[in-house]
């Protein structure tokens, strides 16, 4: 309980980290409580209020407060439910990406010789493939939709998780503690299980989250493309794609959605790029010096610190 | 080198060979080419005519053979949209993707270090956090929308640039800006980041206790080993761009790269036309990796060619 304190800490002296936090939180709240607080259905349509603008614009009413799109459909309401989609895929593909990376980068460090050469050599070609390219390929022939999506995704997106895992295992297992265990008899399942994994945990946890931006990224593209999450259902991508029609006239169709990305995804690099830093002590070190260094210029520590960074004398 | 140069290409070939067997298997097995390519209302015997047409009728091993003996010879099959071959569609559109993603990362590139540069020797600085800040934000903004405000405020509101299509120069501009910015955002970071960390270490240190002014020092050592680190980040986001990137920017700008071409034969089910991008854009992929490992061999003579 103590380490969390500390972090806590650490994190409320970072304000673009602590934002971070707070906007990642707003979402996944949104999200949850998306039915108690969109004002319409999101598929409610009302042709008497097509293309009604933002509230504050001049024709606006406070009605729809983001305005409606072509089909008078409430935006804001599309946004609140539009956030659903979009973290429920990124997790699913983030789950089973890291599941299928975790397992095949446990076995080839473990298991090194023969099964980590072959396994790596197939890691290094599938990041060789073009990856949209082949989505789309998948896509056009399977048909577009959120399964699709989401397998479509994992299996274009494991092989980081692969590479991180494999490079801690080959570390930790030269490592006197699981070189002991195997002494006193562990079989490999248990030095896994007990030894290796909860070195993994916080790698682990980190490039999930940044890895989150990517999958957010990649869904919102494939569904403006029309490839991805299909009418009736929402997705930020989908309503900025039906907006581009209505550009010209109705620039809050677009606008919104694609904030919302921007919103989320921004969110989530303050935070993970904190998180990051926090978990390398290399990164702390000079972090930490240049702290000193700003809050007391002139003593020791912020003339190294000032040297470490090679600013001007 | 020679070796090296050999090992690289087999590698390559295995790449081309793992995607040749992923697209024969989706095509092939998963779905139905016919179903893919013929309308709703093709009769039985069009339908049986064309499998027959394309091999369809054939084992599978020898169906996979044909289709590799097709591969090596460029034969990628008859565009049905736009009825000839495919490979042609393909190198027609070819030039205008390179142009774009030339134009976008090439600028990227030359904006990139010397931001990246100015951020990293004053750290915490004022300039240092709007770079880093306009950096994370370059990041977090999906391509498609940027595109779309940038047409409405460049084309739409100030009428200074065209909205889309490729007449002139100046339809290049946006396309070029929207698919550059987030390289240049990543490739701002991480110079920034690989300069503070090279200006740690301790022949910087001794450089300039000897008299050498910063600037030279940052010149003449520190940017040479930073070089290494950028051009990897930039070779692996030319491949991000030609694999992905170039489909929705010119989605959004019609610019008739193989991107576009690429969603427009699946919008018309011309999978022969799809395959052919795949095939091409992973050899364009394979012939960079290998392009990029020996320029760095030739960068950093420490690095083994083995």
């Amino acid at each position: 309980m103590a380490r969390g304190a500390h972090f806590f800490d650490e994190l409320v002296r970072d304000k673009a980290a602590m934002l971070g936090l707070i906007g990642i939180v707003t979402v996944v709240a949104v999200a949850i409580f998306a039915p108690l607080i969109a004002p319409y259905d999101p598929a409610a349509q009302d042709v008497l209020a097509r293309l009604k603008p933002p509230a504050w614009a001049a024709r606006g009413s406070v009605e729809h407060l983001l305005g409606t799109d072509h089909l008078g459909r409430d935006v804001l309401s599309r946004l609140i439910y539009g956030s659903r989609i979009t973290l429920m895929i990124a997790s699913a593909v983030a789950l089973f990406a890291g599941a299928l990376g975790v397992t095949i980068g446990l076995v080839s460090g473990y298991l090194g010789g023969r099964a980590d050469s072959l396994l790596m050599r197939l890691v290094d070609i599938q990041v060789s493939f073009p990856g949209i390219l082949l989505i789309l390929l998948i896509v056009s022939v399977v048909g577009p939709g959120v399964t699709t999506l989401v397998v479509v995704l994992a299996i274009t997106n494991w092989m980081i998780y692969a590479r991180v895992v494999r490079a801690i295992v080959l570390q930790s297992r030269q490592s006197a503690y699981v070189e002991a265990a195997e002494v006193v008899g562990c079989g490999p399942v248990r030095v896994i299980w007990r030894h290796i994994l909860p070195n993994l945990v916080a790698p682990l946890l980190t490039l999930a989250i940044l890895e989150f931006t990517n999958i957010v990224l990649a869904e919102a593209a494939v569904s403006f493309l029309g490839l991805g999450v299909q009418p009736p259902a929402t997705s930020w991508g989908l309503d900025v794609a039906s907006g581009r029609d209505y550009v010209f006239i109705a620039w809050w169709l677009v606008t919104f959605p694609g904030l919302c990305i921007v919103f989320t995804v921004l969110s989530i690099n303050l935070f993970a790029g904190w998180l990051r830093v926090t978990g390398d002590p290399q990164e702390r070190d000079k972090r930490f010096a240049r702290g000193v260094a700003r809050r007391r210029p002139g003593t020791r520590a912020a003339r190294a610190a000032r040297a470490a960074e090679g600013a001007k004398p | 080198m020679g070796r090296y140069v050999l090992a690289r290409l087999w590698q390559g070939l295995l790449v081309v060979l793992g995607v040749t067997l992923t697209v024969f298997v989706v095509t092939r097995l998963v779905g139905n080419p016919v179903d893919l390519m013929l309308p709703l209302s093709a009769s039985a015997e069009q339908r049986a005519a064309f499998a027959q047409q394309i091999g369809l009728d054939q084992p599978l091993p020898v169906q996979f053979a044909r289709f590799l003996g097709d591969l090596a010879t460029l034969d990628f099959g008859q565009s049905l949209w736009q009825r000839r071959p495919a490979a042609e569609v393909v190198f027609e559109r070819l030039p205008n993707t390179a142009l774009l993603v030339a134009a976008g990362l090439g600028a990227a590139l030359v904006l990139a270090v010397p931001l990246g540069i100015i951020a990293a020797t004053r750290p915490d600085g004022p300039v240092d956090r709007v770079i880093v800040g306009a950096g994370l934000l370059g990041l977090s903004m999906p391509q498609f929308w940027v595109g779309l405000i940038l047409i409405y405020v460049f084309a739409v509101q100030l009428k200074w640039l065209p909205t889309s299509g490729s007449a002139t120069w100046w339809h290049l501009v946006l396309p070029a800006v929207t698919l550059g910015l987030a390289p240049l955002a990543r490739l701002t970071m991480l110079t920034r980041s690989a300069v503070i960390d090279e200006l740690n270490k301790p022949y910087v240190k001794t450089a300039r206790a000897k008299g050498m002014p910063r600037r030279r020092v940052l010149g003449v050592h520190t940017l040479r080993n930073v070089a290494i680190g950028v051009l990897t980040l930039a070779g692996w986001e030319l491949i991000l761009a030609l694999s992905g990137y170039t489909v929705v920017v010119e989605t959004v700008f019609a610019w008739p790269g193989i991107g576009l071409t690429a969603i427009q034969a699946i919008q018309r089910g011309d999978l022969f036309l799809v395959q052919a991008i795949v095939f091409v854009i992973a050899g364009i992929i394979v012939i960079i990796n290998i392009a990029l490992d020996l320029l760095f061999k030739a960068i950093d003579p420490r690095i083994d060619v083995r």
